[in-house]
Order: structure tokens, then C-alpha cells, then sequence
């Protein structure tokens, strides 16, 4: 199993002194928390895309390719890549250079966006966000598939004898996810291609995430890449630590209390009780963190949100301190310890070229649903 | 069979004669039902109880608890009372922010019977310039009469026009709504998702 950490890139003021990184302070700040995440033995760092004020990731793979000359290990993805609002082409151009500079290091999360003026500033309707979200991702599946695509759809310019590249690294499309917090057309696709599934599980209750899972994993199993628990599951997760549970609790509420999204509603006690967010020791994160399997089933990847509402670097890097070496550890063990044999990793470069090179997992994925 | 009416009411204070009203009407719709050899069963919702609920879903996108299980006890039910003080010659904020976090559809061709209380009777026409055009934009079916209760129609005795006069009628057209409608819950997507095929191919 895979852990991470994700990153929504927002600049906020830290409620407790008033500050409020520059963009630039930010954006380092992001690469300092990737290479530690790397540090402490991480597996993924992920940054979302924005392109409004107060988030700085406009450019996720330049960040990305920065970081993947700095590291060695970390699997780099987003959380998400705006399907609806850029060119799948220019998806498919940035995203497999980023693959040939990290040597593989690299995935992506499809997500939609929600905020209402960038589908306009980009030409584009937010009423049409599912429908974009199918066709640009449907184009974006064939550029890495097909050396030469001749393609019609209704939102970007017709496209004929059109060769993307670089082509994909060794012949191995980027492993994709896709994103949702509450549309089951978003599970239906995943499932439909056999890509993974990612539930945000932040800001809505278990029982709903429970729910999107359930129905990925039933469709994935309706559409033949396997077993309904063979199906690739990514979960959302949100933590603040400390040794002892009640310093957690102090420090961090200034934080939840004015942090945009949820600030000035629900208590800290409400929130954590209703949603996945932990906060407390790493004993009480490593305990609903477990939780989470009893209803998504065996899963792939988990990542944590630890760097956002103001939080200071050097406390987010004290986070990471606290996941690596005590958290992550024993969550490895404990899911590992509790994952049956025929529930499969979260797909990497290395395992995808295997599968290909003995024709297994890439084509079984194109037989029959894909044309 | 059992029918289920689910009453919501925005009265603020307790008692308040917005909850006054409702159950006039939950009455007279149930006595409406049971006529017809219906069973009926009501459940009332106070939008004070579930205030700050409502306000951390504005803020949050999603229910506690307690509001989820208002949420579907109103988008399950057979047939929805609404009552609403009024407030600046409008529906309440309370009672307007409960509806605008129901799910797109969740209304969708349910039988709702509307009230409103206030002071004078001058405030009546509310019901049908504000509330009414609420519900048709949620595209609820809203019985003919809705019923506006002035501080002094609860003093006022007499049948016909009368406050319970008016309330019988309201109950009666409830009641019709709900035998004339198939028993259908809200749909829920994740029962039945459109096939992927279908999405690409409505994109063709």
C-alpha cells in the first residue's frame, strides 16, 4: 500500500500571528514538504490545480518535474488535474514529459473543479463539467494509446493524423485515477477503464465515501478487470499530531476554526466525529486510519492533507516527521498484514511495463470496452 | 397503507404559531387520508432544533447526522407541509436555507401544501409571490390552497372562511394530491448509474 500526502497549494494567513506566506515562500515551502515527505519515506506527494488566487499550483507539472530532479523515490501525481478546463492535449504533452523526466515516477488524478469563473476563463461551461470530463478524458486515453489519432468531439478543435508526444515512456500510459467527491458518473468512468478511483474523504461523512467506493468497485467488476476487490481505491485523509491528543487539539483549532472551506462552521469535535480528519496522538491517527478499511474494503493508496489553513512549514514538516516514522510504519505492517494475496498494489511504472510486456493487465484493460 | 407526511416549520419561538399552523394542517390533511382508509404517520421537523446543522452544511457541503435523517425523512415522504414565519415579506432565511441544501430534484413532483404566519394579515400574499415560486422552482407540486395564519385568526371562530375552514380545504387538496400521485421515492443514482457507454455516447 501506498502513503502520501496531498497538497491543495493554498496561500492562507496563519490565524494564530496574522502571517501570510508570500506566493513565492509558498511555493518553495511545497517543494520543501515533497522532499521531506521523500525523506521520511513517503511514497506519493500529489498537488491539486488551481487558477484563482489564494492557490499557487497553476503549473502542477513544472512544480513536479522540479521536485522529480530532487528526489529519487516519491511517486509524484496530482490531486486533481483539471480534466474539464485544459486541453487533453496539452495533458497528454506535459504529463508524459514529466513521465520521461522522473523515469516513471508519476501519476495522475483526473478531478473536475469547482470553481465556477475558471471554467469561463478557459473557455469552457461548469454546466458541462461531467460531459468534459468524459470526452477530454476519453481523447486523453487514446493520445497515449494510438500513435496517430484522427478525433472529433464537441469542446476542443478537431484533430487529425495528430501524434502526441514524447510518446509514453516505454509504452506505458501514465497510470490515471480519477477523482470525485459525490458524482457516481465519475466512479461509473473510473470503473468503465479500469483506472483507479480516488475519494476525497474530507469533507463528506464515511457513509457517503462508502457509497462512491461501493459503486466503483461493482462496475469495475461489471466491466472485466476483475473482482469487485481487485478494483484500485485511493482515499483522502486529513490528520494533525501531536504526542499527546489535547496539544494536537489546541494547536491545531485555531487552524480548523478559520480555515476556508469548513472554517466558522462545525466544531473541531463535530467535524472529526462526522469525517475522516484525525486529530491527535499518532496512536489515534494509526486507529482511524485502520478504520477506514472496514468500509472501502483493501485498499491502494492513502493520502494526507497536512499542509493546509494557514499551517506553518515547519510545523507541516514536524507532520511529516510524525507520519514517517511513527504512523506510516505501522499502517504499512498492520494493512499489509490484513490484505488478502489477489488484491492487487497501486499500479507503478515498473509493474504497468511488466504487465504489458507479458500482455496482461494493459490489454486485458482495452479488450472489448475500449474501441 | 401507510402514508408518510413529513411537516417542516421555521417557528422560531416555542411555541411558536408557525408549528401552531402546521399541525392544524398536518391534522386536517391526515383526517383527509383516513377518510380514504389511509394510514398516515407525521413526522414534524423543527428548523430551529436543526439550525446550526443547516448552517454547517452551507459551510461544509455535507449533513450531520441529525440533518441527514431530516433530509430524508422530507425527500421520502409522500407528501411535505411547509410552514414558514414571514419575515421582511419573505420566507424566513432558516426556512429557505433548509430547502437550499436539499439535493437538485429532491422535490421533484412532491405534493407540498404551504403555510405562513405573521402578525396582520397584510403579510399573506407572501405565500404566493415568495413560497409558492420557491416550490415551483424546485419543481414540487403545490396544492391550490396555501394557508396564511394572521395572530388573530387563531381567535377567530366560524367555519367556511374561518382558519379551519381554510385548513380543511388545504388538507383535503393535500390529501388528493398524494391518492392521485404513484408511490415513488426519490430516485437515488447510485442504484441504477448510467451505463458509460451511454455518457461517452451522449457526447458523440
Amino acid at each position: 500500500m501506498q502513503f502520501g500526502i496531498f497538497t491543495v497549494g493554498d496561500v492562507t494567513t496563519d490565524p494564530t500571528d496574522g502571517t501570510t506566506p508570500t506566493e513565492h515562500e509558498r511555493i518553495k515551502a511545497t517543494v520543501a514538504i515533497a522532499k521531506k515527505a521523500e525523506e521520511v519515506g513517503l511514497d506519493v506527494f500529489a498537488t491539486g490545480q488551481h487558477h484563482n488566487p489564494p492557490f499557487i499550483p497553476s503549473a502542477p507539472t513544472t512544480t513536479l518535474a522540479y521536485i522529480a530532479a530532487q528526489t529519487e523515490r516519491i511517486l509524484l501525481s496530482t490531486s486533481t488535474t483539471l480534466i474539464t478546463t485544459t486541453d487533453p492535449v496539452r495533458i497528454a504533452e506535459d504529463y508524459a514529459t514529466l513521465q520521461h523526466l522522473s523515469d516513471g515516477r508519476m501519476d495522475l488524478m483526473m478531478g473536475r473543479g469547482n470553481t465556477g469563473p475558471v471554467y469561463p476563463w478557459f473557455g469552457k461551461d461548469i454546466r458541462d463539467g461531467i460531459p468534459l470530463a468524459i470526452e477530454n478524458y476519453h481523447l486523453l486515453y487514446r493520445l497515449w494509446r494510438e500513435e496517430v489519432v484522427d478525433w472529433e468531439g464537441k469542446y476542443r478543435t478537431p484533430l487529425q493524423g495528430f501524434t502526441s508526444t514524447p510518446r509514453p515512456l516505454d509504452g506505458v500510459p501514465p497510470f490515471v485515477w480519477h477523482g470525485s467527491i459525490r458524482s457516481p458518473e465519475i466512479a461509473e468512468q473510473a470503473a468503465y477503464y479500469g483506472d483507479g478511483f480516488f475519494a476525497n474523504h474530507i469533507f463528506w461523512p464515511a457513509s457517503h465515501t462508502e457509497r462512491m467506493i461501493g459503486l466503483y468497485r461493482q462496475r469495475f467488476e461489471h466491466y472485466g478487470h476483475g473482482s469487485a476487490d481487485q478494483a484500485i481505491v485511493g482515499l483522502g485523509g486529513q490528520v494533525f499530531m501531536r504526542r499527546n491528543s489535547q496539544d494536537a487539539i489546541a494547536e491545531f483549532r485555531p487552524y480548523f476554526d478559520n480555515a476556508p472551506v469548513y472554517g466558522h462552521g462545525p466544531s473541531l469535535e463535530d467535524f472529526t466525529s462526522q469525517t475522516p480528519l484525525t486529530v491527535g496522538s499518532p496512536q489515534e491517527v494509526i486507529e482511524k486510519t485502520l478504520g477506514f478499511r472496514d468500509y472501502v474494503g483493501d485498499y491502494q493508496r492513502q493520502l494526507f492533507l497536512v499542509d493546509h489553513a494557514g499551517l506553518p512549514l515547519k510545523t507541516v514538516l514536524e507532520q511529516l516527521d510524525l507520519l514517517g516514522e511513527e504512523v506510516v510504519p505501522v499502517l504499512r505492517k498492520e494493512f499489509a498484514a490484513l490484505k488478502p494475496a489477489h488484491v492487487p498494489d497501486a499500479p507503478t511504472h515498473a509493474s504497468r511495463k511488466a504487465a504489458l510486456e507479458t500482455g496482461s493487465s494493459e490489454t486485458a484493460t482495452t479488450n472489448g470496452n475500449v474501441a | 397503507m401507510t402514508r408518510r407526511i413529513a411537516v417542516v416549520t421555521a417557528g422560531l419561538s416555542q411555541p411558536s404559531s408557525s408549528r401552531l399552523l402546521a399541525d392544524r394542517l398536518a391534522e386536517a390533511t391526515d383526517r383527509a387520508l383516513r377518510l380514504h382508509d389511509e394510514q398516515v404517520e407525521v413526522t414534524v421537523l423543527e428548523l430551529r432544533e436543526l439550525a446550526h446543522e443547516i448552517t454547517d452544511h452551507l459551510l461544509t457541503g455535507f449533513a450531520a447526522p441529525r440533518l441527514a435523517e431530516a433530509i430524508e425523512a422530507v425527500t421520502t415522504a409522500d407528501a411535505v407541509i411547509a410552514v414558514t414565519p414571514v419575515f421582511s415579506a419573505s420566507y424566513s432565511g432558516l426556512f429557505k436555507s433548509f430547502f437550499d441544501v436539499l439535493e437538485d430534484g429532491a422535490l421533484e413532483a412532491k405534493p407540498v401544501l404551504v403555510g405562513a404566519t405573521g402578525g396582520t394579515a397584510r403579510h399573506s400574499l407572501a405565500l404566493e409571490f415568495a413560497v409558492r415560486p420557491l416550490f415551483a422552482y424546485l419543481r414540487a407540486t403545490v396544492s391550490p390552497t396555501a394557508v396564511f395564519a394572521a395572530s388573530e385568526d387563531f381567535g377567530t371562530g366560524g367555519s367556511g372562511s374561518s382558519l379551519s375552514g381554510r385548513a380543511d380545504r388545504a388538507g383535503r387538496e393535500l390529501a388528493d394530491l398524494v391518492l392521485q400521485r404513484p408511490r415513488t421515492g426519490p430516485v437515488d443514482p447510485f442504484d441504477n448509474p448510467t451505463p458509460f457507454e451511454q455518457l461517452l455516447g451522449n457526447n458523440g
